[in-house]
């Protein structure tokens, strides 16, 4: 059991080791818990492990996430239109403890700072996370959420971009567990493909500051884009496209259809 | 009494940048982190260059017709049993005082060597005043406005259009101010690089709140002035509608440290306050971050944002700047509400007593110091009331929502058969 029993970064850090020694980068499937419904959700969290993600990032729905294009926007919608609250979602969440993989929320800062950083680390503990991902805090606001995800043995993964100063990269890297997430692009998920030379470069700033793991996200779509961030970067993070996958046509078919983008991304990030 | 009620109390929020009090502070993606940092060098260069504050001031009184009048507005003032003196905002050029911060930011984005600027805009003053200034300095412009804002503000939409602006329909969400907010955050987080945000109200990250609040401040640096020499003396209270807040904090500023003066935010209060149709932030709402900075925020135990509601679009909106939240916790400031049928009421009476058609914001203020002026201030109270635009904008949605019979049937030859 590499997602439960370690605590959180080393958890993390176990699973990038894990695809390192296999020669590939680690996949990181994003999906929003609960999406489009409990079951069928669940099934799909279990095909993207099924088909080789080495982490989940479960989102934890917002009413204004900033970052979102317009398909995790409308995921997340969904979800609160349904009813479904946080306590809910985090139940559902500790629900997974039989995937064998690293789970991270990712959620925005005004939804763990509404329930307060304490008992928001206590519930992502409690629920078997190995970390958190809040994309609005930054480095220099993170303090009093760092000590309390510190508590609970909490991975927190940072976001860094493009233009980014060498200095806040250094301070990035220093507040990151678990890995740095490196934009793929400057935008909102899910809307534009990777810049790819702008990502290459960035990727080797911030391992100038840090040993940490390096993951792309934000515009890694397919098997292709996953196969060329793969070539410089520790992991590779697909959020939208799967999402796309899970909640699109009969429900039914979801977790087929994330098996088979899951597999598809997974040989990408073996053969980049 | 605690640290967040007490301002005198030493605390390390204090003193931190971009704080006022607990509240403020820089909650944004990482890719907008290093426009902020460029924002904020470039806005504290620009106030210790000369040029700068003269190019403002040329810009203001030149092309913006500022200083606006401080006017007695006796027949309402009879009406209202308070002495009421309109800080005549409205009459500056694009009707409102949107245009005070947009200048001032249009010329930040020249020193940033940025040549595109975006804007949210509710009831579509700021888009209007955005649009403006981005014709006047060459920019492109676009505009992020909710979809049932560009249905009810429909003048507006046109306005910009005509000054060159692309005007963006919002979709997602409540399709009102926060949802244009929250669009306008995604541009500039998509093409920071090459773009400005230029936010029309004291709220957003830092530093936002303070350079909104800097700009808008000629309202009150005039208002001080001009009450002393037309009134004499101090006014019992100055009172401003509440929204953002950039009026409302640009009218409170030079009175903010001068003791007697009342400062008083009206808020909309909808269909009620408790009504659960309401916009009433500060009277409602709880401690929350949203669109960038911790303030007060009309929000669930979830932490999802819940739906405002007003007639008004400028005032539809869920949160409120931060240093509205600390001076209403601090107590300088008090935060009061109007409803839906008392701002119309102050729209139809400033009609009628003064000739002044006044925008649907400003007549929350009306609506209140009518409804309540008296019985809070005590007769005879002199105020002085921010009218923060007029109301050409609100005449389609006044007749719709209020059914105000002027007689527009009877004038076109319609409704007879």
């Amino acid at each position: 059991m590499i997602g439960s029993d370690a605590a959180g970064p080393t958890a993390i850090q176990a699973a990038f080791d894990r695809a390192k020694a296999e020669d590939r980068a680690a996949l990181v499937i994003y999906l929003t818990a609960t999406y489009p419904d409990t079951a069928t959700s669940r099934a799909c969290m279990e095909a993207a492990v099924d088909a080789g993600a080495d982490v989940i990032e479960v989102g934890i729905p917002f009413s204004d996430p900033m970052m979102d294009g317009p398909t995790i926007q409308a995921a997340n919608q969904h979800v609160l239109d349904a009813g479904r609250s946080v306590s809910e979602q985090l139940a559902f969440v500790a629900d997974l403890a039989h995937l064998d993989v690293p789970r991270l929320a990712m959620t925005y800062v005004t939804i763990a700072d509404m329930r307060g950083y304490a008992r928001f680390a206590d519930e992502c503990a409690d629920a078997g996370l190995s970390g958190v991902i809040l994309p609005d805090l930054p480095a220099a606001e993170a303090g009093p959420w760092l000590a309390e995800a510190e508590r609970r043995e909490l991975a927190t993964v940072f976001l860094a971009s493009s233009v980014s100063t060498d200095e806040r990269l250094a301070a990035i890297a220093q507040v990151s567990s678990g890995w740095v997430y490196a934009a793929g692009l400057l935008g909102v998920t899910g809307v534009r493909s990777i810049s790819g030379d702008v990502t290459r470069d960035l990727v080797a700033r911030i391992r100038q500051h840090t040993d940490l793991p390096v993951a792309v996200g934000i515009g890694v779509k397919d098997r292709a884009s996953a196969a060329e961030v793969a070539r410089y970067a520790d992991g590779v993070i697909v959020g939208s496209a799967v999402i796309r996958a899970a909640g699109e046509r009969d429900p039914d078919g979801a977790p087929d259809r994330v098996h088979a983008l899951v597999s598809e991304l997974r040989a990408g990030v073996a053969s980049g | 009494m605690s640290r967040l009620t007490d301002p005198t109390a030493p605390s390390e929020e204090a003193v931190r940048e971009g704080y006022f009090g607990a509240f403020g502070g820089s909650f944004v993606p990482e890719a907008l982190s290093g426009a902020l940092a460029q924002l904020a060098d470039a806005w504290r260069a620009a106030q210790k260059d000369g040029a700068f504050a003269e190019q403002l001031d040329r810009l203001r009184r030149d092309y913006g017709g500022r200083p606006t009048p401080l006017y007695r507005a006796e027949r309402l003032s009879e009406v209202a049993g308070v002495e009421v003196w309109l800080k005549r905002e409205d009459l500056a050029h694009t009707g409102s005082h949107k245009l005070n911060n947009v200048v001032g930011q249009a010329l930040l984005t020249q020193r940033m060597g940025k040549p595109r600027v975006i804007a949210e805009t509710g009831a579509g003053q700021h888009g209007v005043a955005t649009a403006t200034a981005a014709a006047l300095f060459g920019l492109d412009c676009t505009v992020y406005m909710g979809a049932e804002d560009v249905r009810r503000q429909r003048l507006n939409v046109v306005r910009m259009q005509l000054l060159g602006a692309e005007v963006v329909p919002v979709d997602s969400g409540t399709r009102t101010l926060k949802d244009a907010i929250n669009e306008a955050m995604r541009d500039w987080v998509s093409n920071v690089d090459d773009t400005h945000y230029l936010i029309g109200s004291a709220m957003g990250p830092h530093p936002f709140p303070s350079i909104v609040r800097e700009l808008q401040s000629v309202i009150s640096v005039e208002s001080t002035q001009q009450f002393d020499f037309q009134a004499g003396g101090l006014p019992d209270a100055v009172i401003a509608c509440v929204g953002g807040g950039s009026n409302a904090i640009g009218s409170f500023a030079e009175w903010i440290d001068v003791d007697g003066v009342k400062l008083i935010g009206v808020e909309a209060a909808g269909e009620g306050v408790g009504s659960g149709r309401s916009a009433a932030t500060i009277s409602e709402g709880r401690e929350a971050v949203l669109h960038g900075s911790r303030s007060i925020v009309l929000i669930d135990d979830d932490g999802q944002v819940l739906p405002a509601h007003s007639v008004s679009a400028g005032l539809d909106y869920p949160g409120v700047g931060p240093e509205h939240a600390f001076l209403a916790r601090s107590g300088r400031a008090t935060y009061v509400a109007a409803t839906d049928q008392e701002a119309l009421d102050g729209f139809r009476r400033t009609c009628e007593l003064e000739g002044i058609i006044p925008a649907l914001e400003p007549a929350h203020a009306v609506g209140w110091v009518l409804a309540h002026g008296r019985a809070e201030l005590g007769d005879g109270a002199r105020v002085v009331l921010t009218m923060s635009g007029r109301g050409d904008k609100d005449v389609d949605e006044v007749l719709e929502v209020a059914g105000f019979d002027v007689g527009v049937a009877k004038a076109f030859g319609e409704g007879e058969a």
